[in-house]
């Protein structure tokens, strides 16, 4: 293997920044679930790439496992997305005050 | 060191990352969005690990993504390509990030796995379905019906008609 365990966890750690980045800055509903589906892909190639270099079969298990329910957690996110355009007739987080608990 | 796939996937998903939070058109935001999921499927090869890739593909590129893309498309014409943010906060994020990374990257290249290599074979994928059955069985049915009642839930939310004429819409 040429690739070092290091350079897949540099990739994944730019990934996460970015990422949070996203979270931090953008205001529309919709980029802020992107961002949040580039950290899970952050943390699954780590999953994965720690799994490869120990090596043992759970870091892909659980890289399956975090897949399944990250699919999910976007059905949900999105059905929420839709629910709340319709109330506001906006995707802007700032328009959902009425979400704040 | 790495080699030329490693750093051509390195350069496809950091980059198609980044457009799909810089992009001004949600469309095209959520197609750079499939190529980075793609891309790390791709790293997923790289380290031997085919089923996850196949997994990552199937699930991520072929069906999260498009649904982005049919949420994207049920938002109004100009609301998807309006950038709502303002400069000072954009900064402050971009600050945010540098710090993340450059700590989190010096921990890492600090730390001893640098010295980690692996010569060992990779695990096999007939490894993984044997232990789904045997030993992770009981999550694996948990996580059919967090599945099941996730996709349950998002359909009653997306039907429920109570909300389409709403007081509170400005």
């Amino acid at each position: 293997m040429t690739n070092e365990l290091v350079d897949f966890t540099l990739v994944s750690v730019a990934l996460l920044g970015i990422g949070i980045y996203g979270l931090a800055v953008k205001r529309n509903f919709i980029r802020m679930l992107f961002a949040v589906e580039i950290i899970i892909n952050a943390a699954n190639l780590n999953l994965v790439a720690f799994g490869r270099f120990i090596p043992h079969s759970g870091g892909q298990t659980l890289a399956l496992f975090s897949i399944a329910i990250a699919a999910a957690e976007v059905a949900v996110g999105l059905s929420l997305i839709i629910v709340a355009y319709r109330m506001y007739q906006n995707v802007d987080i700032a328009d959902f005050r009425s979400l704040k608990g | 060191m790495a080699d030329a796939a490693f750093l051509a996937l390195t350069v496809i998903t950091i980059g198609s990352a980044i457009a799909a939070l810089e992009l001004r058109s949600l469309i095209y935001g959520s197609i750079a969005l499939m190529g980075t999921l793609g891309g790390i499927a791709g790293f997923f090869l790289l380290l031997d690990a085919p089923f996850v890739a196949l997994f990552q593909l199937a699930v991520y590129v072929g069906s999260i993504a498009v649904l982005i893309l049919f949420t994207v498309m049920l938002v109004k014409r100009e609301l998807i390509f309006k950038k709502i943010e303002d400069k000072r906060r954009k900064f402050a994020g971009i600050g945010l990030m540098l710090i993340v990374m450059v700590a989190l990257g010096a921990v890492f290249i600090d730390s001893g796995i640098k010295t980690i290599t692996t010569d060992e074979p990779a695990v096999d994928f007939r490894d993984i379905g044997t232990d789904f059955v045997t030993y992770y069985w009981p999550a694996l049915i948990l996580m059919a019906l967090i599945l099941a009642g996730s996709v349950t839930g998002a359909l009653v939310l997306a039907k429920r008609e109570d909300v389409e004429n709403d007081q509170r819409t400005s």
